[in-house]
Order: C-alpha cells, then structure tokens, then sequence
C-alpha cells in the first residue's frame, strides 16, 4: 500500500514537473532559437573560410582569429572606437548631468527643455548624419562656403578656423565623436533626470541645515545618490559608442583613408566588399567578446561603488 | 490544467504552420531588384507581358542596393530565391552563386534560332555574363545572366561653367584638364567632382589610366603578380591623383562624398566636370532639367594609348536554375529584351538599353555616352582580377594622396607590401 502510495506521488510528481516544463518550453525555444543557436553559428563560421554563398564553408580552425591578431587596421579602428567612447563618457555625458541638473531646479520653461533636449536621440542616425554633413560641408560656390560653420565662420571675422571638417585626418574622428555625443547626450539626460528625480528633497534640506554649500550638497549628497545611475549611464554609453557606424557612413561614406574606421566598418568591409564572411564572424566574435569583458568590468566596479 | 496545455499546443501547432514555405501560382513569376527607379516601368510592362501571355510577372522591389545584395546572399543560404534575380555585385560573387547550383546557363537559349537572340544585345553586355572556357573562377563555360540595360562611366561637363571661365574647347589630354582647372579656380569654380568617398569609384578613375599609361596586359600581369606596384607605370597612375590635387582641380571634400552628393553638387552647378556613369543623366534631369551638359572621356596622360573606361551590362537578370518555371522565366526575359521593350525602358528610365536597336532613340547625352561602348571594359571581364584586400589598400592610398597625407611612391610601396604578403599567404593556402 505505501509502496502504491510512493509510486502515484512519483508519476505526480513527474506530471507535474513535465507540465512545468511544457510551460517554459516556448520560451526555451525561442531563446535557444533566437539567441543560442545564432550565437552557436557565428562562433562556428569564424572558424571557417567562407564567401557568404557557397555551401561547403572550409574549416580553418583558429586561422582566422591568427591573421585578426595581427590585422593592424583591425586594432587601429578599435582605438577610433575607443576614441569615439572616451569622447562620449566624457564630452556627453558631463553635459548630460549638467543640463540633467539644470532642469531638476526649478526653471521656467523646464519641460520644454527637456523635450528639446530629448530631440537629438529620438532622430534617426542616417538624418543626424545627413544633417551634419550639410553643416559641415566644405564646399565653396561663387566664393561662398556651402557648410553652415564654415559659412559662419568666415561672415564672423574668423575665416582662419574654415575647415574641410570631414576630410581632414586632423579632425575628422573629431567631429564624428563629437556629433556622436551631441546625438547620444540626450539619453543620458532622460536617465541622469529621473534619476535625481528619485532623491529625497529632505536630505538636500538637511544637508543645507548643517550649512552645506551648494558644492558641498552636489559631492556628498546628489553624487553618492547618484552613482548607480551614472554606472548604468557610463556602461550603456561604451557599448552605444562602440557600436557607431551608420553615423560614420552617413558623414564620410566608406572612410577618410583609414582614420575613421570602427570595429563595425571592418566586419561590413569583410562581409561586403571582400566576401570573407568568416573573417568577419571572426571579428563579431572578438568583438563581442571584448564588449562583454567590458561590461563585466564594469560590472564588477559597481559592484564595489555599491559596497563603498 | 487540460484546457491550458491544449490552446498551448494549438499555439505550437499554428506557430509550426507559420514556419511552412508560402504557396506560389504556377503560373506568376517572381523578380527581384533593386532598381528604385525603373519599378514603376517594370510593372507597367510586366501587365503589358500578361494581356498579351496570361502569364503573371510580379516584380519585387528591394532597395537600397546593398540592401538586396544581402537579401539575395541570405535567399540563396535559406533556399528562397525567386525565378528571377539580379546579382549587383562582383564577377566572384556571380561565380559564387553559379558554383553553388543557383543560376541557370543561359547559353543553349542564347544559340537558338542562330543566336538571334544574342546578336540584338550589345557585345559589351554579353561579356559580363559570360565565362569563358578556362576562366579563373572554375565555372563551366556558358552565359549565365540577361543584360537588361547597358552603361559606361565617363567624364561630364557644364557647359555653362567652363563658357563662364572662357573655355571655349574641352580637354584632351591631362595636362590641357589640369591648366583648364586651374583656370576654372581662378574664376571661383571647382574642377572636379565624384564619389570619391565610395572606394569603387577611385577604382574605376584609377583603372581608366592604368589601361591609358600601361595598357591592359600590364595590368594583368601586376594582378597576376609579374609586375610590382612600385614599377614607375603604376607611379604614374597614382601620381595622377597628386597633380589633381597640387593643380587644385578637385572639389572640397571629395575623398569622403558618396556619390549621391557628388551628383547633387554637379547638378546644382558646384562643379564645372564630373565623374560619373550614364545613369546620372536620370539623376541630374530629377534634380535640375536645365542643367546643360555634355560627355566627354577623360583625358588622356599617354597619348599613345587608348582611353580604357568601366562599361558593359548595367543590370542583368539571372534564372533561379532549381526554379520549376524555368523557360517561362527565359521567355519573360527574352521578351523584356526585345526591341519595344527596350524602347519603353530606355525612354521612362533614361538609361541606355541593351539591345543595339533601341539605342537609336534615346536622349542625347545617353547616345554620346553609347558612342563609346566600344571603348569599355569592367573587372567583370578581366582574366584576372586584384584581391581585395590589395584593392582596398590602394584605393584608401589614393585618399591619402588626394589629402597630401601620402606621396604617390609610399602608397606604392605600402600596396607591393600587402600584395606580397597576399600572395605568400595564397601559396601556403595552395599547399596540400
């Protein structure tokens, strides 16, 4: 009898937990479809030659990963990259938190700056680039400069500065961060906002009865409060940053030589105009690879900020 | 718990349907582009094509071109292309698509009825969808693809602009552009513009005087790796690029102009010349019917030898080989090739059509630009061509010249060094 009784709450248990199952397996499916698998195959083909076509990929083992290792233009456009993230944690984001600021006080005309202020990163890359590029052109009709800035900067009195911004290896990589930064600032805005949003008025008030100046409120009050937006800011921002391209494309086309090269511009390179789409798996997976290490990192250093 | 586990199957079940291939009509035809600009003409003879053969052709519009040229490259991985496809890339990339089984040969169509078919459709055009016998890709000979319209890149020139400078005749050789450039700036003109910022395209200006300075043979053979990139020929052509530059004959910014805003500034009349394919004639009557210009080919460096300019096939249909309407899709393209229809495309499109006949009514500047079909050549039809990574090291060195980054002698070295380690690299592929 207890024997029976043993055996029946079995099979209910293994209804149970087969019933369980067939409940998550959608989402099982879709994860492995949607996410494992792709990932799977990328890493697969990285470790063949292949032209993207054909349907015999060749092995090559490792071969791939070597010739990256050493591919100088590869690593030159991850510093450009790095370039652009060191522009937009810094430029970008020191302006997000100060207008982010400005706008937690109580000004006239507070939501209208925000949308404002908000516009930027609503616009598609490819217009923002559209529009800069028409900013920034260098061309000269009848005597007259085309771009606006240059056009400015001649009628101002200050010909001198007139630049060809974006076929200049001086400022090119310049200028895209910058625009860049002026595209993304906005993200960080809306985040930085809300999230001074969150603290308590009572601990400004207090902080200000102890005779706390308004530096003094910002370092040992708005700050701390802050740090775990500002991580999330800094983190989303190196993996935007290092992912830009389509504004590339938009303002210099396939590149000023090589100075304006990204990670993402070498893997559509190899995939497009050379066909080697192996290599360029090969690069996505490195690619990959270092971002991941990157949030990691940064992961860890919240951590830490958290337990400080 | 019953009730649950049974919509839950049911959605599994509709989700699997999902997954199933779409059913097709024997009777319709697929096509894919990626012709933004002759969609409209397409359909109209695609119902014109119906009334007279009740068969249905249903042509689908993918832009942009890298776009489609994606599309096609994953249709052909999932086996989902149509009965009939354009291929807008390179020869390899064709060669690629033929190896794997998906394009039909063309070439027992082409020799019925004593190659009727071939004879109205411009040498030109056939090249670039031929293989011949022994070529360097593997393919079995035949012809793999239906040129739809055929196209050349020369120079263009505002007649306006260079009156407005005094010059009253174009240039003929490279020194007469360069002086007439410089004659242009003085007068507040830019000299030249292009899409420069698009690597193909300084390719294409750069392959025009290899073939000018050295002729095609030498060009073969550095390709081939017989002759180096620092041989003074190849010098020549890159120091081209500087004399441009240091004659101030290049428009601001041109290294990083995708060739859209090159046409724009030509149209608008930024620019007295320009440097461009025989589409643009479309192109400019969009942005400015009364820009008054005219084609001229670039001038010559060696006199001594012919102008070699990139032409052959615009656009060509290939036939899905594993399609079941197989010869309906030869018989569309065959038709769609024909004389009136050509006529039709080449007056609603303004681009030069493939069949010879056609091309005696088109505008102006497109019958100038046709003049000179038999002065064209395309890496297509080359016996060998440059890697890649060879190519994009000397395009980006072109940059560099134009930008005064780079003297025509560093870039040459820099290429033989990058071609030399390529071809080691191909020998120990090579090895068993």
């Amino acid at each position: 009898m207890n024997s029976l009784a043993q055996k029946k709450s079995g099979l209910y248990n293994l209804r149970d937990k087969s019933e369980n199952f067939l409940f998550i397996l959608p989402a099982v499916a879709i994860f492995a479809i949607f996410y494992i698998y792709p990932f799977y195959k990328i890493f697969n083909l990285s470790l063949h030659e292949w032209n993207g076509i054909s349907l015999n990929p060749t092995f090559i083992g490792l071969a791939n990963f070597q010739e990256l290792l050493r591919d100088k233009i590869w690593w030159s456009s991850m510093g450009h990259a790095a370039y652009i993230t060191l522009m937009a944690l810094t430029f970008q984001n020191t302006l997000a938190f100060a207008l982010a600021l400005a706008c937690d006080r109580e000004i006239r005309l507070k939501r209208f700056y925000r949308v404002v202020f908000f516009l930027p990163p609503v616009l598609s890359e490819i217009v923002v680039g559209l529009i800069w590029r028409w900013i920034l052109d260098a061309g000269i009709q009848n005597g007259q400069q085309l771009g606006l800035l240059n056009h400015l900067l001649s009628s101002t009195g200050l010909p001198h500065l007139v630049n060809n911004w974006l076929s200049n290896p001086q400022t090119a990589l310049t200028t895209i961060a910058l625009v860049h930064s002026w595209k993304g600032f906005g993200w960080g805005f809306i985040m930085l906002l809300a999230g001074l949003q969150t603290i308590d008025h009572q601990l400004y008030e207090a902080a200000r009865v102890d005779g706390a100046g308004p530096w003094s409120v910002f370092k040992n009050v708005t700050l701390p409060m802050m740090i775990p937006v500002i991580l999330v800011v800094v983190i989303l921002t190196i993996l935007g940053s290092m992912q830009v391209f389509v504004l590339i494309l938009a303002m210099v086309s396939q590149g000023l030589v090589y100075h304006t090269e990204v990670p993402v511009t070498r893997i559509l390179a190899a995939m497009t105009s050379s066909g080697r789409f192996g290599y360029a798996c090969a690069m996505g997976v490195m690619f990959g690879a270092i971002l991941v290490a990157v949030s990691f990192a940064m992961k860890t250093l919240t951590d830490r900020m958290k337990q400080l | 718990m019953k009730t649950r586990v049974f919509w839950l199957l049911i959605f599994t079940l509709v989700i699997a349907m999902g997954c199933g291939g779409a059913s097709r009509d024997d009777n319709t035809l697929i096509v894919w582009h990626w012709m933004t600009d002759r969609h409209a003409a397409f359909e109209e003879l695609a119902a014109r094509y119906e009334a007279q053969t009740g068969v249905k052709v249903r042509f689908e519009l993918y832009a942009p071109s890298d776009i489609y040229s994606q599309k096609i490259i994953a249709a052909a991985q999932a086996r989902t292309l149509p009965d009939i496809f354009g291929i807008l890339d390179k020869k390899k990339v064709v060669a690629a698509f033929i190896e794997s089984g998906f394009v039909l040969d063309l070439q027992s169509y082409f020799a019925a009825d004593e190659r009727a078919w071939e004879r109205r459709l411009f040498p030109k055009a056939m090249s670039v969808n031929r293989f011949e016998a022994k070529n360097s890709y593997g393919i079995a000979p035949g012809i793999y693809g239906v040129p739809i319209d055929v196209t050349n890149i020369q120079m263009i020139y505002n007649k306006k602009l260079l009156k407005k400078a005094g010059i009253a005749k174009i240039p003929q050789t490279f020194d007469e552009f360069l002086e007439m450039a410089k004659l242009l700036r003085i007068h507040g003109i830019s000299g030249l513009v292009s899409g420069w910022g698009e690597m193909w395209m300084i390719d294409c200006f750069a392959s025009n005087y290899a073939f000018n300075i050295m002729g095609q043979d030498k060009v073969m053979a550095t390709f081939r790796g017989e002759v180096p990139y620092t041989d003074a020929d190849w010098i020549k052509v890159l120091d081209v690029f500087r004399r441009l530059r240091d004659a101030g004959a290049l428009a601001q910014g041109i290294v990083t102009k995708a060739n859209k805003y090159a046409e724009q500034d030509f149209a608008l009349g930024r620019a007295a010349f320009a440097f461009n394919g025989s589409w643009c004639v479309n192109v400019y009557d969009d942005m400015n019917p009364d820009l008054d210009y005219a084609v001229m080919m670039p001038p010559l460096v060696n006199p001594q030898r012919p102008m070699s300019i990139w032409g052959g096939a615009g656009s060509s249909f290939h036939v899905l080989a594993t399609s079941p309407n197989k010869d309906m899709a030869v018989a569309f393209l065959k038709w769609l090739t024909a004389e009136d229809q050509q006529t039709f495309l080449a007056e609603r499109t303004k681009n030069l059509p493939a069949n010879r006949y056609a091309a005696k009514t088109v505008h102006p500047v497109l019958a100038a630009f046709a003049a000179n079909m038999d002065h064209t050549t395309h890496p297509t039809i080359w016996p060998v061509n440059e890697q890649f990574v060879v190519t994009e090291v000397f395009d980006k060195g072109i940059q560099a010249i134009i930008i005064g980054e780079r003297t025509p002698q560093e870039v040459a070295l820099e290429v033989q060094k990058v071609k030399q380690r390529e071809m080691e690299k191909r020998r120990l592929r090579a090895r068993p």
